[in-house]
This record gives C-alpha cells, sequence and structure tokens, in this order.
C-alpha cells in the first residue's frame, strides 16, 4: 500500500500542477495572453495534432537533433577512446578539447549560417559542435580509468591491440561513455531548437517564434509543452536503454533513479 | 587564410578579426552590451544558485519537500530550457527581465541536482554523532550537510554557469536590444562579418574564462577536503 501511494504521488503532484495551471489561468488574475488555460492549449496541441502540422514539425527537429547526436556520437567516442589510449593523440588534441568544453558554442551560430547556410546542414552542423564535446570527455574519462589489472590480465592472456580494444577498454568504458551519451541527447535537442529559433523554417523551434510574433500565445504554450514533453520522453529512453546495455553491469543492480 | 583560398567575408583573417575588435573596443558601445549581458548573467545566475540550493538540501532534509518536488524536478530536468525563451519574452518584453528569469529559471535545477545528491550523500554517522554531541537539527542542517553537500553543489553550479552563457547567447541572438548577443546578430545582418566574428570570440572566450575562474574559486573553496 505504501509502496503503491509512492508510486502515484509523483502524479498527483504533476496532476495538481495542471489543475493549479488551469485554475490560475481561468481567474482572471492574469490575462489569457500571458497565460492561456491549459484547456486551450491541450486543444491547440490536438488540432495541430490533427492537421498534422505538429508531425512534420516534431519530425524536422528530431531528425535534426538525431542526425547531429548520431554523428557526435561517432565521431566523439572513437576520437575520445583514441584519446584516452594514445599519448601523441592526448597531446594533440588536450588543449583543443579543454579550451572548446567550456566555450559557449552557441555563439558560434551566426558564423555557421555564413558559412552553411539556413538549411539543415548548418543546424545539425551547430548540433554536431555542441553536443560531440560531452561524448568526447566521456570517452576519454571512462578509457583512461579502465582498471590496470584488467589490461594486464587481458594482455597476459594473449589479447592484442583490436581484440583488448574490443573485448576488454570498450566494455569497461562503456558505462562512462553512456552518461556521456546521455548528458548530450537533451544538449541536441536544446541546440536544434536553439537553432530553428533563430533561422526560422519548419520545426519546433521555428513554429514556436512564428507564434511569438504574431503574438498566438496559445501557440507558444503549446510549443513548450510538447517540447517537455519530447525531452521528457528521450531522456527515459536512454535510462531505459542504458539499464537494457548495461545489464551485466554491477550498476544494474541498484535502484532505477531520474 | 591569406591564400586567397576562401572569401574574406567568408573567414576573415585574425589580423583583421582583431583590429575589428579593436575598433569595437575604443567604441564604448562594445562595453555597454557586455555589461548589459553581464547584469543578466550575474543576476540570473545568482538567483539560481540561492533558491536552486536551498531547495535542494531541503529536499534531501525534508521528505515532504522531497516528495512535493523532485516530480516536479525530474520532470522540467530534461526539458530543453531555450524552449522557454518565447514565454518570457511574452511575459517580460525584450529586456533584461526576460533574460534574468530565462537564465534563472534554466540554471536552477543543476544547482537543484547537485545540492540534493550532495546533501543524500551525506554520511548518516556524521549526523548522528553531531545530533549526539547537543547539535540542534538547524545547527547539524548548516554545519554537516551543506558543507558535506559542497562538493557535488559546486559541481551543479559549473554546469549552472555553462548554461548561463548557453542561454544567455541563444536568447540575446533571438531578441534583445541589447548585450553580446544582441551585437553579434546585428553585426552579421549587416554584413559586418569581421567584427562579427571578433564578438563571437570575445564571447567564446568570456565563457572559458569564467569556467577556469570558477575552477580555480571552487578548489579554493574545497581546500579543506584532504
Amino acid at each position: 500500500m505504501a509502496r503503491l501511494i509512492w508510486r502515484v504521488a509523483p502524479w498527483a503532484v504533476v496532476l495538481a500542477l495542471a489543475a493549479a495551471w488551469e485554475i490560475f489561468a481561468a481567474s482572471g488574475a492574469v490575462t489569457p495572453f500571458m497565460l492561456p488555460r491549459l484547456s486551450v492549449v491541450l486543444e491547440r496541441i490536438r488540432a495541430d495534432g490533427a492537421s498534422g502540422e505538429l508531425w512534420q514539425n516534431l519530425a524536422y527537429t528530431l531528425y535534426r537533433s538525431f542526425a547531429g547526436f548520431f554523428i557526435a556520437g561517432a565521431l566523439g567516442i572513437p576520437l575520445g577512446i583514441l584519446i584516452g589510449r594514445n599519448r601523441a593523440v592526448r597531446w594533440l588534441f588536450d588543449p583543443l578539447i579543454s579550451v572548446g568544453f567550456p566555450m559557449p558554442k552557441i555563439a558560434f551560430l551566426p558564423i555557421v549560417t555564413l558559412w552553411l547556410g539556413f538549411h539543415d546542414v548548418s543546424k545539425i552542423t551547430m548540433v554536431v559542435l555542441d553536443a560531440s564535446f560531452p561524448v568526447v570527455t566521456a570517452a576519454i574519462a571512462g578509457t583512461m580509468s579502465v582498471e590496470r589489472e584488467l589490461l594486464w590480465s587481458a594482455r597476459n592472456c594473449g589479447a592484442r591491440g583490436a581484440a583488448l580494444l574490443r573485448e576488454v577498454v570498450l566494455p569497461a568504458a562503456l558505462p562512462q561513455i553512456f552518461t556521456g551519451l546521455q548528458v548530450a541527447l537533451p544538449i541536441a535537442l536544446i541546440v536544434a531548437i536553439v537553432a530553428e529559433m533563430k533561422m526560422g523554417g519548419v520545426g519546433l523551434g521555428g513554429a514556436m517564434i512564428t507564434a511569438t510574433r504574431f503574438a498566438d500565445s496559445p501557440g507558444v504554450f503549446a510549443g513548450i509543452v510538447e517540447i517537455a514533453v519530447a525531452g521528457y520522453v528521450l531522456v527515459k529512453l536512454m535510462a531505459v536503454l542504458r539499464r537494457r546495455l548495461l545489464l551485466w553491469h554491477p550498476e544494474a543492480l541498484a535502484p532505477a533513479t531520474v | 587564410m591569406r591564400l586567397g583560398l576562401v572569401s574574406a567575408d567568408v573567414l576573415p583573417s585574425l589580423s583583421a578579426v582583431a583590429s575589428a575588435w579593436w575598433n569595437l573596443a575604443i567604441d564604448p558601445d562594445l562595453w555597454r552590451n557586455a555589461a548589459a549581458s553581464l547584469y543578466r548573467g550575474g543576476a540570473g545566475l545568482a538567483l539560481a544558485i540561492v533558491v536552486g540550493g536551498a531547495l535542494g538540501i531541503a529536499m534531501a532534509w525534508w521528505r515532504p519537500v522531497n516528495a512535493l518536488a523532485s516530480p516536479l524536478v525530474e520532470m522540467l530536468y530534461p526539458m530543453p530550457k531555450s524552449a522557454l525563451i518565447p514565454v518570457t519574452v511574452l511575459w517580460l518584453g525584450f529586456g533584461d527581465g526576460s533574460k534574468i528569469l530565462l537564465i534563472f529559471l534554466g540554471c536552477m535545477l543543476p544547482v537543484t541536482l547537485g545540492a540534493f545528491n550532495g546533501a543524500r550523500s551525506c554520511e548518516q554517522a556524521l549526523v548522528w554523532s553531531a545530533r549526539s554531541m547537543g547539535a540542534s537539527r538547524l545547527n547539524v542542517l548548516w554545519d554537516v550537510v551543506v558543507p558535506s553537500a559542497l562538493p557535488e553543489l559546486l559541481n551543479g553550479i559549473r554546469t549552472a554557469l555553462a548554461l548561463s552563457f548557453i542561454l544567455l547567447v541563444s536568447s540575446e541572438l533571438i531578441v534583445a536590444r541589447a548585450g553580446l548577443g544582441y551585437l553579434i546578430g546585428f553585426l552579421g545582418e549587416g554584413g559586418v562579418y569581421d567584427a562579427m566574428f571578433a564578438v563571437v570570440l570575445m564571447v567564446a572566450f568570456l565563457g572559458f574564462f569564467a569556467d577556469r575562474v570558477y575552477m580555480l574559486a571552487a578548489s579554493r573553496v574545497l581546500r579543506w577536503r584532504d
């Protein structure tokens, strides 16, 4: 019974917040322009969904985020492992990463637009630029923290080069690499949306900024709810995937968090 | 760059960027915009640290607070905060208020989570021994829980610092009438690309510098550990 209450309580809080939104907006304390009623916003989302506009915007935004995210992963993981394993590569890339990591990469948005135009390529490039740093740094940290005893015993058993990398280093570094990917995914979504807001066009961010320009506040709030749900689902999916992929790892025994 | 491989508009030479920065720097306009950005970022971040840190520690310390707040935190944490840019504009207009609110909302949750995880991992034995030595609950909170939460809290603040730059620049790029992000957009639309590159690099190095200074200060604060 007590467990049931703790499972239901989070949803109760969310429902209470939704009810508070509806009541506060309907009370007339604020104008509908400042805060439209939740029911109006939900009705708007339903209408957008029925007309197909919502799915088109969502598809474009997710396409850009995922394209950038996968490129960042495909470049970042091998690069990070290489940096972690090879002293010369580390010497070459270390300054680049320690300067690039804390920089606000979003400031380069106008430059990337200037180089690559207003279309998907420049938006995806921005996503790659921002999302690859967490992946690279996590892959470096994961590779460098592989226990030496593991490497020694694998070498003793005759593992060399590629086999050592595939059988020992990669699995041992995987939890940290996955953490990096979990950090990178919401970043990819944020950057895709900001790029759409700045450059306009189809996509959740573009639709929101158009709604702002036309002072269409249900449209703005519909965008927020859509983006919040999309972000929540993506983060949850990553957590589920992590538990699946790392089933062999001791961390899978720990209770699930966030 | 000098070889003419690319046009000077697309990638101005470093010397052109440097001289463009100097031309901007002797004009008070650059500094007025920089001061506007700094004020927004600083105010938003300060609010986020105070409110977010207090909330995180309260969540770890009182179970009802946790039960109420953690579903909201869990739901809102993965939300891309840049989605709030249009709403803050709707509420507070084009000026400082909307940027400060955005940075506050965006930076609060990493601080909250850092404080929460830090305070929760505080060793129970320390709390018990402090209590048995006669410390009141509030004393324990201040003298035991807060210091042991500090490393994770400071880590959360570092994330928030990086986020504050991202939110500041993106909100100023999209809607503003002052600030460094606005200046970048303004110069870019005007086609003054060497000056735009100069401001972009200035923002990037400000972000880098802020992070380094913060890391130094944080290691100072944590000097009592080991």
